[in-house]
């Protein structure tokens, strides 16, 4: 009742291809970009902005890229974190050697940087997958975080490794309060977002979709297996260089490369796996689960016991919790959380009546 | 179902009102009590617990206002820090009052931060070198020492053994560091020292968190040093142990660093670690007064954050004591400027700036040859304290050297280089005021 298309017909092809095809979707993209936009700005406080809701942004946007090339294109990886590794670590040697350089500008050059080297580790993709292509992937986890933690030139001769992010400036303004930054995230990331789902149902989303489900298929009607691959692992890089670039200046300030390291790729994974394969929405669920459950767990493991059990004692509980969250979705709903939303708008579709 | 969420409810207001009790100075504790470095972490969190428990037993507090803290587990890594740091803050009357990490990685994560929110950051014995000069960071302090000038005290110690300092020409000396922030932390003032003293220097990383290193032992082996400076955390030192010992080199020649030299090292190495010697800025031994306080007005009143028997026996304890004796010296040296009532960040960091150990204070302290007196000031934020050399006998450690002082000639113009860089590149003018 409350979520019906029963009288909204679509008499032109332009609206039956609009992203958002259903009004009740149209309103609830509206509330959510107003929540986010207006409501959470009023409302949440500097912890909440700086230590949940841009790290969750962030790495959102790094789901989404993993999302285009595995959940989309069907091409397991497990370089995620190399990738934004090489993001942040482009964005912050363009700005070091190249001062003038807008940040807005280094951090596009971090994507297209890491879009390159994810387009060169991608080259295995033609010939191998699934496991064997996952395996070839952390090749490039590997040999990224070792490169940029034995050649000093990546942290421009940092004795420790550590690089420490230039102040931001965009038109005259230095974006340093946790509002402007959670501003500038916000904006990366919808925008990012908006893409990724306008790629998707597109002739190339198209595309990644049929060498997905069956490339053999997919190469017999006539898609250039080569071109659509390499395509995917490009935009999949693009984004997580992107999302690298926002943990390196805008989560953590200064970064080393320990911090892009096989447990970040892993938890990227699971994230997608979590929230949905092939979906945005998906990524963004399955971020908010990984990053804010944890923290959730633990604050109210603290609020609730107070002094009377240890720390240790709570951040055991939260693993085990954790863990248990994860298995018991994964049984519920083996397609991940964006799955659960679409059965439960199906569902609110027949409700109240249904058969 | 309403019953159940309106009594979560008000178990919820329940708390956050005892949490907002009036009038106690703030210290967030950050420990990582879990994941890799859990083992080092947890008896140093114990350690920095137990004093504050004590000084509230003992004292009532500092100034007749109590301490209060609470703690937040980082795992070691530098996001659920921030995290922990953000949540921190702003808690307690007047804030928080002084963080310290226990990490180098963590600290290099939030010094852009604490200049922002004005509150002070102790890495006592770690951290981010170059902030030893306070007139680019205000509000870092690497207390007592920080990594180059141990290197320089190690450095001198072998050249003690060895019969003087120019006996050191020729030699050789690998490098077995954690390829991290912290190992990579000392690799400038090594090679300055090389080149000044005239040995040979090599690099051999070891990757987090250091559970296998047979190849890198194989290739120290194959490079024939006369010392192995082992500089590891965590779970890697007891590994290094026992590989050189497989690889042959005795362990009388790996000095280790400050954070190499607990038990939690040598023990699980087994035989193999009798004879290793490493460098500390504390004595061995439990005969201090600061000890017997603890048990007393802790353990006594069944009140320990951990076991027993750790007290004033085990490394890692006695550095999260010592945490402890910084904080609240910290805190005591602010009330005495700006009165009793809950100290803020800013306050405190006043008072760690005019921090200053000298005999009386370490005596009435309960402290005396525990740790060598030193004084902070605006521009030395370090303080320059001497080290002391420590051998494992198999079942404790003994003293193996004097205390040994380290070489400011060298270290003080690498920091101000250093800083100086940060501080163009920050945009920042040096000042001390």
């Amino acid at each position: 009742m409350i979520y019906r298309e029963a009288g909204q017909f679509k008499t032109s092809y332009k609206a039956d291809q609009a992203i958002l095809p259903i009004f009740q979707d149209k309103v609830a993209m509206v509330l959510m970009l107003l929540v986010a936009f207006v409501v959470i700005p009023i409302f949440a406080n500097d912890y909440w902005l700086t230590s949940i809701l841009v790290p969750f942004l962030a790495l959102s946007l790094a789901a989404l890229g993993l999302n285009v090339l595995t959940g989309y294109a069907g091409q397991i990886s497990l370089g995620t974190a190399a990738f934004m590794a090489v993001g942040a670590f482009a964005a912050f040697n363009l700005q070091v050697r190249v001062p003038e350089v807008p940040f807005l500008v280094a951090f596009l050059w971090g994507g297209f940087c890491s879009a390159g080297v994810g387009i060169l580790f991608g080259l295995p993709s033609l010939r191998i997958k699934g496991f064997y292509l996952a395996v070839a992937t952390l090749a490039a986890q590997f040999f990224i975080e070792w490169l940029f933690t034995h050649f000093d030139w990546f942290t421009n001769y940092s004795t420790s490794g550590v690089i420490t992010a230039p102040p931001m400036t965009l038109l005259g303004m230095v974006i340093e309060s946790p509002l402007s930054k959670y501003f500038l995230v916000l904006f990366i990331v919808v925008i990012c977002a908006f893409l990724v789902r306008n790629l998707a149902r597109s002739e190339i989303g198209r595309a990644w979709m049929a060498v997905r489900d069956m490339d053999i298929a997919a190469e017999a009607i006539g898609i250039n297996l080569m071109k659509t691959k390499l395509l995917a692992f490009g935009v999949s890089s693009f984004l997580c260089g992107l999302s690298g670039a926002l943990w390196a200046y805008v989560v953590l300030g200064t970064v080393e490369p320990q911090a892009f390291d096989i447990a970040r790729s892993f938890e990227i994974l699971f994230m997608i796996v979590i929230g949905g394969l092939g979906s945005v929405s998906g990524a963004f669920l399955g971020a908010g689960f990984m990053i804010l459950l944890p923290i959730l767990l633990n604050n109210i493991g603290s609020l609730i016991t107070g002094d009377a059990i240890s720390t240790e004692t709570i951040a055991h509980i939260e693993y085990m919790v954790f863990g248990a969250f994860i298995i018991f979705f994964l049984i519920v709903e083996p397609n991940g959380l964006a799955r659960l939303w679409q059965l439960g708008k199906e569902k609110l579709r027949l409700w109240p009546f249904p058969y | 179902m309403f019953k159940i969420i309106s009594i979560i409810t008000s178990l919820f207001i329940f708390f956050l009102v005892t949490i907002s009790i009036a009038g106690e100075h703030f210290v967030p504790i950050t420990s990582y009590r879990t994941g890799p470095y859990g083992v080092s972490g947890a008896p140093a969190a114990n350690g920095y617990v137990d004093y504050l428990k004590m000084i509230n037993a003992r004292d009532g507090g500092v100034g007749g206002v109590e301490l209060a803290w609470e703690e937040c587990e980082t795992a070691y890594k530098p996001d659920r820090f921030v995290e922990c740091y953000e949540r921190l803050k702003n808690k307690g009357d007047a804030g928080a009052t002084v963080f310290q990490p226990l990490g180098t990685g963590l600290t290099y994560s939030v010094i852009d931060r604490v200049a922002a929110d004005e509150i002070p950051l102790i890495t006592l014995g770690y951290g981010r070198t170059d902030a030893s000069d306070g007139s680019v960071f205000p509000w870092v302090f690497p207390l007592m020492v920080n990594y180059w000038s141990l290197s320089t005290a190690k450095i001198k110690y072998i050249g003690e053994k060895e019969g003087g300092m120019d006996k050191l020409k020729g030699l050789k000396i690998a490098n077995v560091y954690h390829d991290s922030a912290y190992g990579k932390e000392t690799l400038p003032v090594l090679r300055a020292q090389a080149e000044k003293y005239g040995f040979e220097l090599e690099g051999f990383p070891v990757a987090h968190p250091g559970l296998d290193q047979k190849a890198t032992w194989l290739n120290v082996r194959r490079y024939k040093p006369d010392y192995v400076i082992l500089r590891g955390w965590g779970v890697m030192n007891q590994t290094a142990i026992k590989e050189a010992s497989r690889a042959r080199i005795p362990a009388n020649k790996l000095v280790g660093v400050v954070w190499s030299c607990s038990e939690l090292d040598t023990i699980p190495a087994g035989k193999a670690a009798i004879g290793y010697t490493c460098s500390s800025f504390i004595n061995p031994g439990a005969n201090y007064k600061v000890f017997d306080d603890i048990l007393k007005h802790v353990y006594d009143a069944d009140n320990g954050t951990g076991a027993r028997k750790e007290v004033g026996h085990q490394q890692n304890y006695k550095v999260g004591v010592l945490m402890g004796i910084m904080t609240v010296e910290a805190i005591t040296k602010a009330t005495e400027k700006y009165g009793n009532k809950p100290m803020s960040g800013k306050e405190v960091r006043w008072g760690i700036e005019n921090l200053d150990f000298d005999d009386a204070r370490l005596k009435e302290l309960g402290i005396d040859g525990f740790i060598p007196t030193f004084k902070i000031s605006c521009a030395d934020h370090e303080g320059g304290a001497p080290i002391k050399f420590q051998r494992w006998n198999g079942n404790a450690f003994e003293p193996a050297s004097d205390w040994i002082s380290t070489d400011q000639s060298i270290v003080r113009p690498l920091i101000e280089a250093s800083a100086a860089g940060y501080a163009k590149e920050k945009g920042i003018t040096s000042s001390c005021n």
